[in-house]
């Protein structure tokens, strides 16, 4: 018999019990959510869907598969112009929210997992940058290092570690941003979109 | 009290007024099937850059008045190098703001000694009777001489714009013969292994030739300079050819391009604490005085719901 005060009990109430199926897959949405500004947030995730596949693409043939192979270069382009989608969506994206002032209503974790997630997505963007193996990455690297040098992070990340950036990015920096951002569309989902600023009260 | 203060119970609560007929699955569907497109015809018609990676060999065979002056400069003591600091070397504190340096405080924690590492350690592996003697030579003398030879042959060399110069009264002792061997193992392409293999049979740290390569008078900044990739010409958001780059960091590359910041020996740890002090306040805008209460007084919103605000006027 399953008490309250188990762990499991308060995980269950602390997630799954939180969200009805409702509203993990709506087939409605408040009268108000009509404007091109809300498709900006499930562009974002289609961008980082098409840079995820992308990228495992290229990480099945190894790093310098794509200087080689003719398909090689034309994944490693989708995977480029997938994150240049990817950060154009996720700016407009950002921009209406902040207009929206979305963090009302008890949404302020909803607003920090999203600028989190933007952060995270600039560090993984810079080590994908540095890892492409040419001039443009040898450029990024060296300049990069010192700025990391000068905060003394640069003693923990070496820009200049090639192997290092790689790992950092095909494994801990894509399940960080992947973690975030499921975190983001959970919270939208519990909370629901944020009403329009002076919207009347419901009776 | 204000819409500010105020958790509204509209808000907060599950909206109860109106509602409009909506299909997530489709509409991530058809979001997804744009992107793939738009993603996959970018990539075929404007592809992506790739220029050739410079190597060791690339820079004494294109360049190699500027490899060996620089490779004398490594054993002088005087490049970027060898004067950098931590976490490379003890020769520099690091840059500083109020007095104190992040970096040295953290330490050395990546040890480099560039003469040691980039010139005298590869050419052991050279196995050449002339170029271990000059090398024995080298090592068996004091920090002053070394200083003095390196220093007299790197003038020379810079002076006669030349890849070696000959060495009639011995004032160069075993410089040039070492910087001979060093452009030959260079040119061979031996000296990129080595350079990367020192600590590991798997090459993947490439911080000893990118340094030796970064301390290059010409050849690695002029290649820069011309794909606009200097830190003054909004370099660090851009890439080779015409392509987008890295937009994104606009706003740190911005401070490169204006005093205080242009001008300062510690621009790099100024420019990425106002940074970091910038983002943690995007994370926490809904806290900010001020800044949060803007989407209120700019009524972009008005444009945002304009169907809701005309239906409740």
């Amino acid at each position: 018999m399953s008490t309250g005060s188990s762990w499991s009990a308060r995980l269950r109430a602390a997630t799954l019990e939180k969200h009805t199926p409702e509203d993990l897959l709506p087939d409605t949405q408040p009268a108000y959510v009509a404007s091109w500004i809300y498709v900006f947030g499930i562009l974002t995730l289609s961008a980082l869907a098409m840079i995820i596949a992308s990228g495992l693409v290229l990480t099945l043939r190894g790093p310098s598969w794509w200087h080689v192979s003719t398909v090689g270069h034309y994944v490693n382009s989708v995977h480029l112009w997938s994150v240049e989608l990817f950060f154009l969506f996720m700016v407009v994206h950002l921009w209406g929210k902040f207009w929206m002032a979305a963090w009302r209503g008890k949404r302020t974790m909803t607003w920090i997992t999203g600028a989190l997630s933007f952060l995270v997505s600039i560090i993984t963007g810079f080590t994908g940058y540095v890892i492409q193996g040419n001039f443009d990455s040898q450029w990024i690297a060296t300049q990069g290092k010192d700025g990391f040098n000068a905060t003394g992070i640069g003693a923990y990340f070496n820009a200049l570690n090639t192997g290092q950036a790689i790992l950092l990015h095909v494994s801990l920096l894509p399940l960080a941003v992947g973690a975030i951002v499921v975190a983001h569309v959970l919270l939208v989902r519990t909370h629901g979109v944020v009403p329009p600023i002076d919207a009347e009260e419901i009776k | 009290m204000s819409l500010l203060e105020k958790q509204r119970k509209v808000d907060v609560v599950k909206w109860s007024g109106g509602k409009r007929s909506y299909d997530l699955v489709k509409e991530a569907t058809i979001a997804f099937t744009v992107v793939a497109v738009l993603a996959l015809g970018l990539a075929g018609l404007f592809s992506s850059p790739d220029d050739k990676a410079l190597t060791m060999q690339s820079w004494a065979t294109d360049s190699p008045v500027d490899f060996a002056v620089t490779a004398t400069g490594e054993l002088a003591g005087s490049t970027t190098s060898a004067g950098y600091g931590p976490p490379y070397n003890s020769a520099a504190d690091g840059q500083t703001l109020f007095g104190v340096s992040p970096a040295k405080i953290v330490g050395v924690k990546i040890p480099v000694d560039p003469a040691t590492d980039f010139v005298i350690n590869p050419l052991k592996q050279l196995h050449d009777p002339a170029v271990d003697s000059a090398v024995s030579t080298w090592s068996a003398a004091t920090a002053d001489q070394q200083a003095k030879w390196a220093t007299a042959y790197g003038d020379a060399l810079t002076k006669a714009n030349a890849a070696s110069v000959t060495d009639a009264s011995g004032t160069y002792g075993p410089v040039p013969a070492i910087i001979t061997g060093l452009m030959g193992m260079a040119k061979s392409g031996g000296l990129d292994g080595a350079l990367t293999t020192e600590n590991s049979n798997l090459p993947t740290d490439f911080t000893k030739p990118m340094l030796f390569l970064a301390d290059s008078g010409s050849y690695f900044s002029d290649k820069a300079t011309a794909q606009h990739l200097q830190g003054d010409q909004m370099g660090m958001m851009n890439e080779t050819g015409s392509y987008p780059g890295q937009s994104w960091l606009w706003l740190m590359s911005l401070w490169y391009q204006v005093d205080p910041f242009k001008s300062s020996d510690n621009a790099d740890l100024q420019i990425f604490l106002l940074v970091g002090v910038l983002s943690l306040g995007f994370l926490l805008l809904p806290f900010i005085p001020g800044v949060r209460r803007i989407p209120y007084l700019v009524p972009v919103h008005r444009i945002i719901w304009r169907d809701y605000y005309r239906r409740h006027k």
